[in-house]
């Protein structure tokens, strides 16, 4: 059994109520916190912990905060991002459905850290219950004296408020958050100024994932160096992968990011192997903006060298030959899954994603799920690969948001390795119609230069 | 002006634009709306929008850019259970299409379309947040996940009774 930091109490009866999460030592760390500690030592046990922020982009969550600006008199907001809309991932639900005490434990200690007097959790309109499990949990709490005024009789005020989004992925961008936030459409703003200057309402914001947030408890418990010791490199402490697709057990799993991704797929404590006996063909590591990697290279890196669950060696081979961590949505594709029919669902969400601010993006995204329906039903020329690659290119870097990238990203991918695959779409129009390409190479050994 | 908030639904508004700071009560239009579409029989008339804008203290407009950006804002009348059904990559590899087809087949309608009896409508959505219990769907505020070809006729006989034991 691996190391469980977030996870660990997840299955104890009533754990989702005050009562319960209390007395198995929950709100300890909020109180040595605010009673114990400084500001400065908070931010700097975050920093020696190594935490990443675990929303995607994986960016250190204590020098994010050291950045805030601290004008005087002006407010200043954490938000926590709780719109987990990437495809394939659902464990921010999963905490705050199960243990919602714990990310309103994190949320106070970091709200104490930044100076904010009102935290919003910016929750996708779709979670509805699971709004109401937290909006449920803050009464408790407040009737605690965790929240409101004078917590603890340190003087510091703080309320959290629950903010239902409507509907729309690209509001998991924080700027784009920001602006719904703020009653408007979700439109990604121009950077800088960055939030940490001027964020919600012109004031300096912190936005971070709900799982960063909830890991500041442990770090804040055991201390930043104790929590660095766990995991490997600069993938300190533990991760939350949602598992999904064509796997025996899916499911939100706590990992320490020393375990292969091999032992993930097949042990018995993660994954369970692939569903229905099949074979592994390919997946996606870290939510539908990474790139897919063929079985081959998924579970060996290029060199020929074991690949883990961690930051550095999901992305060993940058995207020629490896992927990215993301947010730990982790699709399996068994055998007998179409990438170029997988592709297009992707292609299709991006679509219907984008805000439509940039036109590379608005224009490139609709031309990818047209080219990518045309092949999948079995119109497509060859020459319409060379398109798609094209178009990726295009859109690539010349956004005002990733979200650009993460709709170039799984085509580049998808093209970049399975180019055969498509090919064989192209040249067997009738075939592709009632039958996939399966398996083929895909999950052999590769050939490694000497 | 018909459409307003009775009692109930006007404490709601005011908890929610509590939330914001004073001046900021802006901020409070996507909960207000969700409230507005609850309130309103499932959907967002103009009516609708005018009177959250005047509640708001906003223009129409600010209300009607909002409301078409977001997806779960519904500009048209819609029956009074929406299955919306998770159609994204990993519900896909799962099954979702077989469940699509089926649900198709079993209240006669396509995606988009509201059965005649205005009971059901049937709408194709993008993941939801459930990928690792697809297939899914969400209905009103519940998900309904693991959708088989069983849960799916239990789970229509289940809306049907609950609207024939209201009539
Ligand atoms: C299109 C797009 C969607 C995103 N969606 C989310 C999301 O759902 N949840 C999240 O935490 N971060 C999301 N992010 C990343 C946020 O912009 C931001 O980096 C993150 O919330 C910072 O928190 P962290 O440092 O704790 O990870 C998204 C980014 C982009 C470009
Ligand atoms: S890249 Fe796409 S989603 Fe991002 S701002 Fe531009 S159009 Fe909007
Ligand atoms: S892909 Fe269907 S819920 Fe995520």
């Amino acid at each position: 059994m691996g190391v469980k930091l977030l996870l660990e109490k997840a299955n104890v009866p009533g754990i989702r109520s005050y009562d319960v999460y209390r007395r198995e030592g929950g709100y300890s760390a909020a109180e040595k916190a605010l009673k114990e500690m400084t500001i400065e030592s908070i931010v700097e046990e975050v920093k020696k912990s190594g935490l990443r922020g675990r929303g995607g982009a994986g960016f250190p969550a204590g020098m994010k905060w050291s950045f805030i600006a601290k004008p005087e008199g002006v407010p200043r907001h954490l938000v926590c991002n709780a719109d987990e809309s990437e495809p394939g991932t659902f464990k921010d639900r999963y905490l705050m459905e199960f243990l919602p005490h714990l990310l309103l434990e994190g949320l106070l200690i970091s709200s104490f850290a930044l100076g904010s007097n009102d935290t919003y959790i910016y929750i996708r309109g779709e979670y509805a219950w699971v709004a109401d499990i937290l909006e449920e949990a803050i009464v408790e709490a407040t009737k605690n004296g965790w929240l409101g005024k004078n917590i603890l009789g340190t003087g510091f005020d703080c309320m959290i408020h629950v903010h239902r989004g409507a509907g729309a992925y690209i509001c998991g961008e924080e700027t784009a958050l920001i602006e719904s936030l703020e009653g408007k459409r979700g439109n990604p703003r121009i950077k800088p100024p960055f939030p940490a200057i001027q964020g919600l309402w012109m004031r300096p914001t912190v936005v971070n994932n709900v799982e960063t947030l909830a890991a500041v408890v442990p770090i804040i418990k055991m201390g930043g160096d104790e929590y660095a010791k766990i995991g490997v490199g600069r993938s300190t402490g533990t991760k939350l992968i949602s598992a999904c697709g064509n796997i025996n057990k899916p499911g939100v799993y706590e990992i320490d990011m020393t375990i292969s991704v091999e032992d993930f797929i097949y042990s018995d404590e993660y994954c369970g192997g692939i569903a229905n006996g099949k074979k592994l063909k390919a997946c996606i590591p870290g939510g539908s903006s990474v790139p897919i990697l063929p079985a081959n290279l998924l579970l060996k890196t290029a060199k020929g060298e074991t690949r883990y669950m961690n930051y550095e060696s999901l992305s060993d081979g940058g995207f020629a030959t490896g992927s990215m961590m993301g947010s730990g949505g982790f699709i399996i594709l068994d055998e007998d899954q179409c990438i170029v029919k997988n592709t297009l669902t992707l292609a299709r969400f991006y679509r219907h994603e984008s805000c439509g601010q940039c036109s590379p993006c608005r224009e490139g995204t609709g031309w990818m799920e047209k080219i990518l329906q045309k092949i999948e039903s079995g119109k497509g020329e060859v020459s319409d690969i060379d398109l798609l690659w094209d178009i990726q290119r295009k859109i690539e870097g010349n956004t005002i948001c990733p979200l650009g990238d993460a709709a170039a990203w799984p085509v580049a991918a998808a093209i970049r390795h399975f180019r055969d695959e498509f090919e064989w779409h192209i040249h067997n129009r009738e075939l592709s119609q009632t039958s996939n390409f399966g398996l083929q190479h895909y999950a052999d050994p590769i050939h490694v230069p000497a | 002006m018909s459409l307003q908030f009775n009692n109930e639904q006007m404490t709601e508004f005011k908890r929610l634009v509590a939330r914001y700071p004073e001046g900021k009560q802006k901020s409070a239009l996507l909960p207000v709306l969700h409230l507005a579409q609850d309130s309103f029989g499932g959907w967002l008339p103009t009516e609708a929008m005018d009177y959250v804008a005047v509640l708001l203290n906003i223009e129409p407009i600010e209300v009607y850019e909002v409301a078409t950006f977001y997806s779960m804002y519904n500009l048209k009348p819609v029956g009074k259970f929406v299955f919306e059904v998770c159609q994204t990559g990993p519900c896909m590899v799962s099954g979702s299409e077989n469940i699509i087809t089926y649900i198709q087949k079993q209240l006669g309608i396509q995606p988009g379309e509201t059965t005649k009896d205005g009971i059901f409508t049937l709408k194709l959505v993008e993941c939801l947040g459930a990928c690792g219990y697809a297939p899914m769907m969400q209905v009103g505020k519940i998900y309904r996940e693991h959708l088989t070809k069983e849960k799916v006729d239990a789970i229509i006989a289940e809306y049907r009774m609950q609207v024939a034991a209201k009539n």
